[in-house]
């Protein structure tokens, strides 16, 4: 074990996986001599050439495409989306080329999108978006969304493993945080949550950064004689029911947050789970928390009042007991 | 068109004195705002990265000086040169970068989406290359009102690979659209070089893929820029259809305020210094208009500039409850 941010342990995936791997190739805006804006790459470029890490062009939709081909055709490719805001111009080669093609035709299509998202940072509207819910709708499409150090690097090395397309999110206030992070070879399964922390009263269901949110919530809400349970999804495609299901039928309660938009976000997949297989279970309808259904503002104050946090979480639960704070 | 590269200034119109000492003002001003910008950036004082135009003044402010106020224009992530060429209030865009409720957008937009629609600025973009399809919607209404206003698009050497350029300026091309492409060309993108990013070195080669004239220019003369660009603009608005101008210039600090450095040569930078447009601009208003006009320009544009900062900084940031807008816009 080592302690190391988070931004390192996704450096150390990448090279331990180039290094076992030749067919593993990274593309992406900057991410050669510079590093990555968020320098995720750095030094890469030196060690394994700029044939195997390779500046593109700021041509979002053609660099998506041309990872869907070179995949298809032995290439492994992670390629670095700087911003989750453009999503969007990768979204036609994921929907009708990388989920589309290995269902007809005998190809497969293992490439990794690597991007970051969320807001907190004033990056305003165009460069603060969680789009967790607009990949995760894609059929044929993995979606992982560590928040540790540990998960990563091991997500990051499964996901770089993987014979399907993987978009892997990233958060932005996330790449200066540090943990313990295994050594050697670490790979963490996708698909399967964490139980972050247990308890008896409500279950707080996270993904990515909100994962801390909850754990903050938990922490107050215990000080108000509330046990909450708290479990990090981890992957948002494939998703981890079970865990889910078993934890809400031991509570009785939940409440999802995804820092997505609450309409039509990822929420509302995970509690129409819930009401769909543990409806006799639950002692209030499913709560979910997002980010307000409005572009995400600039200046200080606007951006607090729209992204959910531990404060409004912990309204949430309260709220479903009839209480309020 | 063509020809304004290769004419010796000399053979030039000779230069309007005030003309030219407006446009310095204003280069002046851009500079000393995105100079004080760094620094309240270095003190914490900003949110977010700010992106500076050092020494591609004069591509913004002589792109828009021939321009009317119902043309359009759209920007980038770099726009602070075209808002103020454009007629902004430099209070209301320092308050918008500052956040505070008096900017341009109330401080929802912040530093990189500014705009004023009655100035025909609709607007900053931090989306690379999304401004020059906008654009081109905007000469689309342009061309079906008649009445002969022109749309112009700002963009840099490395949104010009975006896919959107070019299906941007084919339609242009094609239905010869009343649109000026100004591409900044300050040799990077992000951090990596133009060599790394267009198999040509120079990029206006392409125009005669599109069908439209294209022009390459000096981006630091001002003055080149103005006429070059004004013939065009008057190409657009007698229907003859789309330019496209290519300034070649440069960036002589980072990309933003959050840049680490180091991929910009020191000799590559010290060899642009002496080629600042505002010292050349300098320089030639000494001889037309001598110093005392010369200072006194300076001296305005700099206290426009701080007391705009001043105002700003004291403003009020918004109230939180106006974060929760009703998810459609009634009206404005
Ligand atoms: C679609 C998109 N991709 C990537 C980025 C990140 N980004 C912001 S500015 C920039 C470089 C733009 O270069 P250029 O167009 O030459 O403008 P300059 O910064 O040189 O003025 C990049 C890659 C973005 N904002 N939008």
């Amino acid at each position: 074990m080592a302690r190391m941010r988070y931004a390192e342990a996704l450096r150390e995936a990448l090279r331990s996986e180039m290094l076992r791997d030749q067919s593993v190739v990274l593309y992406g805006e900057d991410i050669g001599i510079y590093g990555g804006v968020f320098k995720v790459t750095r030094d890469l470029q030196a060690e394994f050439g700029d044939l195997r890490v390779r500046d593109t062009p700021i041509s979002e939709q053609a660099m998506t495409y041309m990872c869907v081909g070179a995949a298809m055709s032995g290439l492994k490719p992670v390629l670095e989306i700087m911003y989750a805001d453009f999503l969007p111009l990768t979204l036609d080669a994921l929907i009708n080329q990388a989920s589309v093609l290995p269902y007809l035709w005998p190809v497969q299509v293992p490439m990794v999108i690597r991007t970051q998202g969320g807001g907190g940072s004033g990056a305003g509207a165009q460069h603060s978006k969680s789009l967790d819910a607009l990949v995760a709708h894609i059929p044929g499409i993995k979606v992982v969304s560590p928040v540790t150090p540990a998960d990563a690097k091991g997500l990051l090395t499964a996901a770089i493993r993987d014979p399907n397309p993987v978009v892997f999110l990233e958060h932005k206030l996330l790449y200066n945080s540090a943990g313990e992070v295994p050594d050697g070879d670490h790979v963490v399964e996708i698909g399967k949550a964490r139980m972050v922390r247990e308890g008896s009263d409500v279950t707080l269901i996270a993904n990515s950064k909100m994962v801390l949110e909850a754990e903050k919530a938990a922490e107050a809400l215990a000080g108000r004689g509330i046990s909450a349970e708290v479990i990090d999804l981890r992957s948002l495609r494939p998703l981890d029911t079970e865990t889910i299901i078993a934890s809400v039928k031991k509570t009785t309660r939940a409440v999802v947050v995804n820092e997505g938009w609450r309409f039509g976000g990822f929420g509302a997949e995970v509690a129409a789970t819930i009401s769909e297989q543990a409806f006799e279970y639950l002692d209030a309808p499913v709560c979910r928390i997002g980010t307000f259904d409005t572009p995400i503002p600039y200046s200080q104050p606007l951006e607090t009042a729209v992204l959910p946090d531990a404060e409004k979480i912990v309204a949430g639960v309260l709220a479903m007991d009839g209480r309020t704070g | 068109m063509g020809e304004a590269a290769s004419l010796p200034a000399g053979l030039r119109n000779a230069p309007d004195p005030e003309l030219l000492l407006d446009m310095f003002g204003k280069m002046v001003l851009v500079r000393r705002m995105e100079e004080r910008l760094g620094e309240l950036h270095k003190q914490g004082r900003t949110r977010g990265p700010i992106h500076r135009c050092d020494g591609q003044e004069a591509v913004g402010i002589g792109g828009t000086a021939p321009l009317r106020a119902t043309d359009t224009v759209t920007s980038t992530h770099r726009g602070h040169a075209h808002y103020v060429g454009k007629g902004l209030d430099p209070h209301r865009i320092v308050a918008e970068i500052f956040g505070r409720a008096t900017g341009y957008s109330r401080g929802k937009a912040g530093h990189m989406l500014i705009a004023d629609v009655e100035q025909g600025m609709v607007g900053g973009n931090a989306i690379v290359g999304a401004g020059i399809p906008l654009a081109l919607g905007q000469a689309l209404a342009h061309q079906l009102h008649g009445c002969g206003e022109v749309a112009v698009t700002f963009f840099g050497d490395g949104a010009a690979q975006a896919g959107i350029c070019h299906e941007a300026m084919n339609m242009a091309g094609l239905w010869k659209l009343p649109i000026v492409f100004i591409c900044e060309h300050n040799e990077y993108g992000l951090t990596a070089h133009a060599r790394y990013q267009s198999a040509v070195e120079d990029l206006v080669v392409r125009a005669a893929g599109y069908n439209m004239p294209g022009v390459k220019i000096d981006g630091n003369d001002v003055l080149q820029v103005y006429d070059t660009v004004s013939e065009a603009v008057e190409r657009a608005r007698a229907g003859e259809g789309p330019t496209f101008i290519e300034a070649k210039t440069y960036r002589l600090v980072g990309f933003s305020t959050s840049d680490m450095g180091g991929y910009q040569p020191q000799d590559e930078i010290d060899a642009w210094r002496p080629r600042d447009p505002i010292l050349r601009t300098r320089k030639l208003l000494l001889d037309l208009t001598g110093e005392a006009r010369v200072r006194q320009a300076e001296e305005e544009a700099v206290a426009a500039c701080d007391s705009a900062f001043e105002q700003a900084l004291s403003d009020p940031l918004p109230d939180a409850a106006e974060a929760d807008v009703p998810e459609f816009v009634e009206t404005h």
